[in-house]
């Protein structure tokens, strides 16, 4: 067990290392503005996609209404700073909170569901929460709430990205998270082993839910506004897409498509009219060759204990 | 002796159907009792109503003094009732180790903050856990596979450790639900020697449902007949085996041989 | 209340032939999931196709309305089998959730390839029939919801006709019954797989076209909205149903219509969703639908 956690102080290590270049490289303008953009939106998304891989993933919840939580974070974050002018930290806090608030009263009653039926009510009750926003002028309904200040940077989201991710890889090798697994893999089964299925499910979707009110909030503090149509269903497709291109399951996948999916969007951008069509025909070849995904519910980090010898 | 499980009076009605009629039966500490009963009999939905998956239409079922009926089957599980599956449901994409530790979950004493900050107590009641998921599998021969997908284990090594995974959850009464189906004499003789030794090992009780009269009347001390819900005979083997009803209804020649 | 009853019979018209659409397309969604249990996202966007496809044989071709529609439902139904063999065939034993990436794939390729080949501008669909307007005592209709509304029964009658009736229509129903048992009784699953995507693509162009007629205006992105709602009416009808399907087509439409003249037509499409959620947690298989629990 020591091993784990030395293994945990050695990827720490390794954070602060890549952390401290790229950093450097931003300050001493290698990385220019554009590539600073796609860098954050990068860790912008590998939040989106582990907090949806413990939904999907490792609860087996197949959630596609991801956007709606992710809105509920970038307004409620802006509406902090920007109506009542309080910090920033505060803003993080509270859009987390509300958004996995608001995922635990929509998971308790929807999780009931299962497969394509959680899918589609979860897909809708996005779309609810983003129509709703559209319909509250305090916000700028339609056209948006403007004017939030850039206090997203760098550090923030890489931070808040390892917090992030060291928090779901450690819940899954707990108690409440093998309870998700066995949920996942035989829910009548879990539930024989003394497992509260529904107490678990509901604890993964707003886990999940306020990690992308997280992600929200760095979101909106990033590119200085908040609008509805920025949280359409068609987000949720795209965080899905991570998901499960780099194999539903395994946190190194979901960390691996989301680079991945914001790369290949990056490099198209010069050539708009092509770029989401070379980018479905990517999703397509990828899942025609390997439906499970990349690394089909294997982890990196597994491989690597293996190399070094321990178990 | 004293009484460990308490079926008293129940009836489990679908529709216009009555699957099960005016159940009663007990088991005390240490025993180990079958229920039998020809395909349709209604011994599943008997098994279901004691476990929790079905809530009793009519009557009460207590479990070590509480009322159990009505409790969802986790809540029945906590109480100290685990059980096992005719079509095998083990947790098949996770490893050997996992499907045990998760049984253990329940005895968990480290809070959700504890895991994340992965502090002394977490670490070292995990260390213990899987320590004790090992030695159980070891107890089942299954320890050389703890860290195999559980998968692609063999359908005897599954079977096994469906059944140290419901031992993890520490029991006082295992409920096995066709244990030998799909086992040839050879595996359902050394299933029958387990049962017994599992019994006197972890000092529970048993209630084994099965097709296989072998099995039925060599480990079980006493018997349930039912038939179209209802039960129409009890005692030990060997009144069972004399007991014309049970002749009449179900058992025929097979045991007459 | 004179004034809200004629006002709620006007949207009840508007409604019942926005509805008919709906259910045209829920149609090709709920025998696509009923065959294979996939949620085809890509069905809006043959819907799409389809409005493009009477555009063009009404503008260059110079076809009227009849023959325009079944043009665009023949062109369709091509393109509908050609999706099934290259992108889903090749994954019948994948897990699901990679088929509805691979569906999700399909459909942004469809969209962003129609943008990439017309443009992302509204184009104007040509009035393929002089528009009439009758006015019965407050209430209005005009000859393009009277044609809507006729041409979806027509066609709703004749799917009806194809599965109840036809040798392909019970191998059908037998493989979306029981795919395994259908193939060794000497099915031709693909073939009927085959069948359905033509069948159900066709329908979705059939509703396309009449679409365009309706609003005279198509896009390439007019599908997305239409191809979700479509599915909410699949699943409010009970998935699978084909009757369920045109009764949650035509409810989904009259609520939509009542939400946008009572209320407000921002909410039109919460209202939607709304009717989704309430029935998938009171009802999830459907109103036609029958409950099944799994067996323990």
């Amino acid at each position: 067990m020591n091993s784990l956690r030395k293994f945990d102080f050695a990827a720490l290590g390794a954070c602060v290392l890549f952390f401290a270049v790229v950093q450097g490289l931003i300050f001493a303008e290698i990385i220019g503005p554009f590539w600073e953009l796609n860098i954050i939106l990068i860790c912008i998304n590998i939040i989106l996609a582990v907090s949806l891989n413990l939904i999907n993933g490792y609860t087996g919840q197949f959630s596609i209404g991801h956007a709606g939580f992710m809105a509920v974070g970038a307004y409620t974050g802006a509406v902090i700073t920007v109506k009542l002018g309080l910090p920033f930290e505060l803003a993080l806090v509270v859009a987390t909170i509300c958004a996995g608030i608001l995922g635990f009263l929509i998971g308790l009653p929807t999780l009931r569901l299962d497969g394509d039926y959680l899918a589609i009510a979860t897909l809708g009750l996005g779309e609810i929460i983003r129509i709703c926003i559209l319909n509250i002028d305090y916000v700028g309904g339609a056209s948006g709430l403007m004017g939030i200040p850039r206090f997203t940077n760098f550090a923030y989201v890489f931070w808040i990205m390892i917090f992030v991710i060291f928090f779901i890889k450690n819940f899954k090798n707990s108690a409440p998270g093998r309870c998700c697994l066995a949920i996942r893999e035989n829910e009548i089964a879990a539930d024989t082993m003394g497992i509260n299925t529904t107490k678990y499910k509901v604890m993964a979707f707003a886990l999940g839910a306020s990690f992308a009110g997280t992600a929200g909030c760095l979101f909106s503090h990033y590119f200085f506004l908040a609008h509805p149509a920025s949280f359409t269903f068609m987000r949720s497709f795209d965080i899905l897409t991570m998901v499960v291109l780099g194999g539903l399951g395994s946190m190194t996948g979901s960390i691996t498509g989301a680079i991945l999916l914001t790369f290949i969007s990056a490099y198209l951008s010069d050539f708009p009219e092509w770029r989401m069509i070379i980018y479905s025909i990517t999703m397509i070849v990828l899942m025609l060759r390997r439906p499970q995904g990349l690394f089909g519910n294997k982890e990196l980090a597994n491989f690597m204990l293996k190399l070094g010898g321990k178990k | 002796m004293s009484e460990l499980l308490k079926v008293d009076n129940v009836s489990m009605i679908f529709g216009g159907l009555r699957a099960v009629s005016n159940l009663s039966m007990h088991i005390d500490d240490g025993e180990l009792v079958g229920l039998i009963g020809p395909n349709g009999a209604g011994k599943t939905t008997a098994f279901n109503m004691i476990t929790g998956v079905y809530t009793p239409s009519e009557g009460e079922v207590y479990f070590n003094g509480t009322k159990s009926s009505g409790m969802k089957s986790y809540q029945v599980t906590q109480l100290g009732m685990a059980r096992t599956f005719q079509n095998i449901r083990l947790f098949s994409e996770l490893s050997v180790i996992d499907n045990v530790k998760i049984a253990y979950n329940m005895h968990v004493s480290y809070s959700f903050l504890d895991a994340i900050i992965r502090d002394k107590k977490y670490l070292d009641e995990e260390d213990m856990i899987t320590e004790k998921a090992l030695a159980l599998l070891k107890i089942f021969h299954l320890e050389d596979k703890a860290y195999e997908t559980a998968k692609n284990l063999p359908y005897g090594e599954q079977r096994r450790l469906e059944i140290a995974r419901a031992l993890a959850t520490e029991p006082k009464l295992l409920l096995l639900d066709e244990p030998a189906a799909g086992m040839n004499p050879q595996e359902t003789h050394e299933l029958m020697e387990m049962i017994r030794w599992i019994r006197d090992e972890f000092k529970l009780s048993i209630l084994l449902i099965e097709h296989d009269m072998g099995l039925v009347m060599g480990v079980c001390e006493r018997i349930y007949v039912l038939e179209y819900g209802m039960l129409i005979a009890e005692g030990n083997p060997e009144e069972i085996k004399t007991n014309k009803r049970v002749i009449e209804a179900y058992l025929g020649e097979e045991v007459m041989n | 209340m004179d004034n809200f009853l004629s006002q709620f019979l006007q949207q009840l018209i508007n409604g019942v032939s926005l509805g008919s659409i709906y259910a045209l397309i829920a149609l090709g969604y709920t025998m696509i999931y009923g065959i294979i249990k996939l949620i085809n996202f890509a069905h809006g966007d043959i819907y799409m196709l389809g409005a493009y496809f009477g555009f063009y044989a009404t503008t260059k071709l110079g076809l009227s309305f009849i023959p325009a529609i079944i043009f665009a439902m023949a062109c369709a139904s091509i393109a509908g089998i050609i999706i099934e063999r290259i992108a889903y065939r090749p994954m019948r034993n994948a897990p699901r959730i990679a088929i509805l990436i691979t569906a999700i794939g399909v459909s942004f390729l469809l969209e962003y390839g129609m943008i990439l080949l017309v443009t992302p501008q509204p184009r104007t669909f040509p009035a393929v029939f002089p528009a009439t307007v009758y006015n019965i005592g407050p209430l209005v209709v005009n000859n393009q919801q009277i044609v809507i509304l006729l041409s979806s029964l027509i066609l709703m009658a004749v799917l009806t006709y194809i599965v109840n009736d036809t040798k392909a229509g019970k191998a059908m129903r037998a493989v979306s019954f029981d795919a395994d048992a259908a193939r060794l009784m000497g099915i031709n699953i693909d073939r009927v797989i085959s069948t359905t995507f033509a069948l159900g693509s066709a329908l979705a162009a059939a509703g396309g076209v009449l679409v365009g007629v309706y609003y005279n205006s198509i896009d390439p992105l007019m599908g997305m909205m239409p191809g979700i709602k479509a599915f909410v009416a699949a699943v409010l009808g009970g998935i699978g149903i084909i009757p369920g399907a045109m009764i949650g087509g035509i409810i989904l439409g009259v609520v939509e219509a009542m939400v946008s003249g009572f209320i407000s037509s921002t909410f039109r499409d919460a209202a939607a969703f709304g009717i989704l959620i309430i029935i998938l947690l009171y009802k999830p298989s459907g109103l036609l639908g029958k409950n099944v629990r799994e067996k323990v």
